[in-house]
């Protein structure tokens, strides 16, 4: 049996001196040019720039770069078992070191639903057979997502299970997730929920405002959202429960979750990169790569959720990267399955547009997409002696366009193709191995 | 102008040069011999999605009067049944290299998705509740005729307005030449943020006699399917334009095809206030306008664009 946990991959440890690079961790409180010396998958010894030997380790050249903490993503579809046309564990993880990830939470609406321990277990073992990067694993609240009746949820933790999710769908029924709740005392693990009401959303689209009425396009309220939230934050403070709040869109639920929080409720929420940087007049040119569940909002919640980021009332930021195959996606608008990828793109969209021009620092950049591990109780990655090497080394000045080079990740359904972007992940160390190095980018030999 | 795609990526006088050659394809109209030369040779291919009677036959009669071939590929017993994409059907159907595509769908956007993947030229007849440009063309026309001018003329548009893409293709239209439009219909049936297009939004038809032109548009009895009004019977008290809530000096318009009893009463349909006939008339021309502005002249070879991803 194994305790909630990330699956590693075969990766093997590396032996690494990354020499000068600008070491940011607000965790750890370094901001300075730094050697850092990994072996045996860990961060063995930190010094000021230069004054560390290589000892035999592969040197990395880091002078003027930047080296984070490398990032953390409690929410991606890597859509194995069954939709592998789509995405794989080792093409999704793939796209995940691109982007400078080391570890990613992968959701269970797959085909089969991740609903039973023995599914899980045959997940498990593929993901330590394929990962580039470590993979949790979500499993479904309700069996086949049906919102009906409880997955055996002690097993499903007992084998190693991180949480609970219907992620695609919402648990309609407040009964039902009650029920969760209770049971969360039993089992442990996080419920994390997609907040829709069906009701609401039915028939729609793109989200309900004047774009949606000028599209002629069914609209999904942004109150289909933020009652939800208000809803599951009532029942996780009734029952003490612990959930987490997938992918914010708008400015009520941002409230919602602050007021929650200032209840003492233990929930948490996430945020996407393509809700705080796009909105529903991205949607105008019905590009289908810009429809997604929920839907981009309207610019004022847009802003609104910057400013949740900021707070703290959201706590991570999250890709919910969705990938869908080309034929997929390249039908009409309101045929188009919801979903855009996001894990290549994420830190350079959110660098670029919201770090460049000054709109948030770039340490809560870097801790708002770490803070996902906590929430799932897992290790923070951080930069400090002793720590599992968990780093990504990014050139801040480089300019690339999204997707020029194509993309790690099986599917290219990208809202940020084409953009230029600022900053690029050069190198990914997860848990001590490289993970990923830039095509581009030389390892100097010792 | 390449394809008809929708009504917004057309200026005033664009829509008066279709409006013109309108008018001029209408005398030929009365004549004995309704046939002119003017695309012989050209092939013009009706795409329909939907089921749809008036509309095709309107654009094939359109396409026949100016002595173009017309085949009619309609998606049911077709490939479409069989799974085939919209893409892959489009491919196919481009390798008999047609001048024009006249195309509808019940998806928003499919015509101008369709203009990326054909070097034909791209007629929309509806895509989804989002256009139906020769409608609007064709009601601009109708008026045209009868009031000389829509400068300052006052439009209401009744009824279903969030599911009609006769709406939002009117709103437009009328707006660009000059009328002051409001729209008007129960608040399940009025999409909310329709006012960023420019109209005036009411949930009566108290003020209904200001205006000039009542426009009706069709309720479809899917809607009570879906609960949007608690009844037809319900919805005709307080929205059926009868002879009460019209004034003689009002005309009266409607897309087709009405149910009399339900958005119009019976009399009205009949009186001579009543345009309807007129636009179905006028369909003929202004379709054979948009035709022949599309693919008359010195059409140059246009390359089939890049693929790209939707």
């Amino acid at each position: 049996m194994a305790l909630p946990s990330l699956v590693y991959g075969p990766l093997p440890a590396a032996k690494l001196l990354i020499s000068g690079a600008h070491a940011l961790d607000p965790r750890a409180g370094i901001d300075a040019p730094t050697d850092v010396l990994v072996r045996d998958g860990l961060i063995v010894e930190l010094a000021g720039a230069g004054q560390l030997d290589c000892e035999g380790a592969e040197v990395v050249q880091g002078r003027g770069k930047h080296l984070f903490p490398a990032f953390m993503d409690p929410h991606v579809h890597l859509r194995s078992p069954g939709q592998e046309h789509k995405e794989d564990l080792e093409t999704g993880t793939r796209a995940a070191a691109a982007g400078g990830f080391c570890a990613v939470i992968a959701m269970p609406n797959t085909d089969p639903v991740l609903d039973s321990a023995p599914l899980l277990r045959s997940l498990r073992e593929a993901a330590a057979r394929e990962a580039r990067v470590p993979v949790g694993f979500m499993a479904a609240v309700t069996r086949g997502l049906e919102g009906l009746e409880l997955t055996e949820m002690a097993e499903l933790m007992g084998e190693g299970a991180l949480g609970f999710t219907d992620d695609g769908r919402p648990v309609a029924s407040a009964g039902v997730l009650r029920k969760a709740l209770q049971y969360q005392r039993l089992c442990g693990g996080v419920l994390t929920l997609h907040e829709e009401d069906p009701s609401l959303s039915h028939g729609g689209s793109m989200h309900e405002g004047t774009v949606s009425a000028a599209l002629g396009i069914g609209g999904i309220p942004s109150v289909s959202e933020s009652t939800m939230v208000a809803r599951d934050a009532e029942l996780a403070g009734y029952e003490d429960g612990r959930v987490h709040f997938q992918h914010l869109s708008c400015a009520a639920s941002v409230r919602a979750v602050a007021a929650a929080k200032e209840r003492g409720f233990r929930v948490s929420a996430e945020v996407t990169p393509h809700h705080l940087l796009l909105c529903d007049e991205d949607v105008r040119g019905l590009d289908t790569r810009m429809k997604m569940n929920p839907p981009l909002a309207g610019e004022a919640d847009r802003l609104a959720l910057i400013e949740g980021l900021r707070a703290g009332t959201i706590d991570c930021i999250a890709t919910d990267h969705a990938p869908h195959a080309r034929h997929e996606k390249e039908v009409p608008f309101e045929q188009a399955p919801m979903g855009t990828t996001g894990l290549e793109t994420a830190f350079a969209a959110l660098h670029t547009e919201l770090v460049a021009p000054g709109t948030i620092e770039l340490a809560l950049l870097i801790e708002r997409m770490t803070a996902g591990a906590a929430l799932f109780d897992l290790p923070t990655p951080r930069i400090a002696v002793g720590e599992p090497a968990n780093l990504t080394l990014v050139d801040l000045s480089a300019e690339w366009v999204a997707g020029e080079h194509g993309w790690e990740s099986r599917s290219e359904n990208c809202c940020f193709a084409g953009r230029r972007l600022t900053g690029r992940v050069l190198m990914t160390v997860a848990a001590g191995g490289i993970a990923y190095r830039e095509r581009a980018f030389s390892v100097v030999a010792a | 102008m390449n394809h008809l795609l929708s009504i917004e990526d057309l200026d005033r006088a664009a829509i008066e040069r279709i409006v013109e050659q309108a008018a001029r394809f209408a005398e030929v109209y009365d004549r004995e011999i309704k046939k002119v030369p003017a695309l012989r040779g050209r092939m013009v291919l009706n795409l329909f999605y939907e089921a749809s009677t008036r509309t095709r036959s309107s654009f094939e009669l359109a396409a026949k009067r100016l002595s173009a071939d017309v085949v009619n590929f309609v998606s049911s017993g077709s490939s479409v049944e069989k799974g085939e994409s919209l893409k892959d059907t489009v491919l196919t159907l481009s390798a008999h290299k047609p001048d024009a595509i006249v195309i509808r769908t019940p998806w928003a956007g499919a015509a101008e998705l369709v203009s990326g993947w054909t070097s034909a030229a791209i007629v929309n007849a509806g895509d989804g509740k989002h256009e139906h440009p020769t409608q609007a063309l064709l009601d601009v026309y109708t008026l045209h005729r009868r009031l000389g001018s829509l400068d300052g003329a006052s439009i209401w548009i009744v009824g279903d307005v969030a599911h009609s893409r006769v709406a939002r293709s009117n709103i437009l239209a009328f707006q660009r030449m000059g009328a002051r439009v409001t729209v008007a219909g129960p608040p399940t049936l009025i999409p909310r943020g329709i006012e960023a297009l420019g109209c005036e939004v009411r949930f009566t038809l108290e003020e209904l006699p200001s205006a000039d032109v009542v426009y009706a548009l069709r309720m479809q009895h899917e809607r009570m399917n879906d609960a949007l009004v608690p009844s037809l019977r319900e919805y005709a008290a307080c929205f059926q334009i009868g002879a009460r809530r019209l004034s003689p000096r009002q005309l009266l318009m409607h897309p087709g095809p009405v149910n009399r009893g339900v958005e119009l009463s019976g009399e009205v349909v009949d009186s001579p206030q009543a345009l309807i006939t007129s636009q179905v008339e006028a369909g003929v021309v202004v379709r054979m306008a948009v035709l022949y502005e599309i693919l008359s002249g010195s059409r140059a070879f246009r390359p089939v664009p890049e693929p790209q991803l939707a």
